[in-house]
């Protein structure tokens, strides 16, 4: 009896041994093995993909994406993707860039957007969204965040954003600010920015599309959105919805001058 | 058709460092579909990496391999503007090759 309450006490002391071990140091281990994979990040299969899908002429009219005003003129890419979401005056609306994407593959590939925005995500042409996305985030890896607030529409949205943002809610009552209004939370192993200001907005904001190591997808912030809402138990909000983008305002602006590292590597 | 590889090819030394990107689904055969049916095994099974035309490694690839597999290795003795040749084949016979020049 004695020799069992022995062995036990070993194994009580052993366990606490590798508790304090991983709380000390899990954080770092989880950034040493992002280093290691980064130097291979398959993202940059995405952004081969996306670029050959820029250029290539798809979709009923035969055409490329290569007229598509992302926000600096038709064509312009490199420098886009910090300056989004932002307001179209040919759509009348905010938009961030897979739903302005999207509108590019309407208008002038002649695809059917509706029908693009209810297919499943990583799946058809939302995959293509997504590898285009990619490659324009690529393209302005190392500039700083700078979405404009000048037009009307853009500064609603923010304020949008700002309230879904701390809209509590579901079966689980909780908003995107139970976890992502504080300083230095974690879910399990992973950092939760704290995405109301600088550095965490900036971070969180300026990382997506990401490859996520775990399931070998890569992600663009739609599904990005779209999956937080699933873990706080609401139904997706749905494709390029003015949910999703208000919300992606409301991050892109709390980050301005935070620096755009997308593609980035994700757990 | 299989999507592009990515390989960068770097002189390091007397040797050069070549690291490759392959897009490929890399399915074990182990995985079920929402619909509780297996999904077929599909994964690369041969590697060929050739330097200036000759072949310098053969790898034979199963399940074990990640998804959009990663792979390093050194060549020894080439030099900047030598012409690096990845190929794969999977196992249902579609095959990729590309080629880098070592800079």
């Amino acid at each position: 009896m004695q020799r069992n309450a022995l062995i036990f006490t070993g194994l009580l002391a052993s366990l606490v041994g590798v508790t304090a071990w991983a709380q000390k140091s899990a954080t770092d281990g989880i950034a040493e093995y992002r280093a290691m994979l980064a130097d291979g990040n398959p993202a940059e299969l995405f952004e081969a993909k996306g670029e050959d899908l820029w250029k290539q002429k798809r979709g009923p009219n035969k055409a490329s994406l290569e007229r598509c005003d992302l926000g600096k003129g038709p064509g312009v890419v490199k420098g886009a993707f910090v300056e989004l979401p932002r307001y179209f005056a040919d759509t009348k609306k905010v938009q961030d860039l897979e739903a302005r994407l999207l509108s590019c593959m309407e208008t002038l590939q002649g695809f059917n957007a509706a029908e693009i925005a209810k297919t499943p995500f990583g799946r058809g042409e939302q995959a293509s969204i997504t590898a285009l996305a990619t490659w324009v985030a690529g393209e302005s890896r190392g500039l700083k965040f700078n979405l404009p607030q000048d037009h009307v529409a853009e500064k609603t949205m923010y304020e949008v954003g700002k309230r879904l943002f701390f809209a509590r809610g579901g079966p689980h009552d909780f908003a995107c600010a139970s976890c992502h209004g504080e300083e230095g939370k974690r879910i399990r192993l992973q950092d939760l920015p704290k995405l109301t200001t600088n550095p965490g907005a900036g971070n969180g904001f300026g990382a997506w599309p990401a490859y996520r190591v775990s399931n070998g997808q890569m992600w663009g912030m739609q599904l990005r959105l779209n999956d937080c809402y699933r873990q706080q138990r609401f139904p997706y909000p749905l494709f390029a919805s003015d949910a999703t983008v208000a919300l992606g305002v409301y991050l892109g602006v709390n980050g301005k001058g935070g620096e755009s590292i997308a593609p980035a590597l994700k757990r | 058709m299989a999507d592009p590889m990515r390989i960068r090819a770097q002189v390091a030394g007397g040797n050069a460092t070549v690291r490759v990107l392959m897009a490929h689904e890399m399915e074990t055969g182990l995985r079920k579909d929402a619909a509780g049916k297996t999904i077929p095994a599909w994964h690369i099974s041969e590697v060929t990496a050739t330097h200036n035309g000759k072949t310098v490694m053969t790898a034979e690839w199963g399940t074990g391999v990640a998804k959009n597999p990663f792979m390093q290795f050194t060549i020894k003795g080439a030099k900047a503007g030598d012409k690096v040749g990845i190929m794969w084949k999977d196992n249902r016979g579609d095959s990729r090759s590309d080629e880098a020049t070592v800079s």
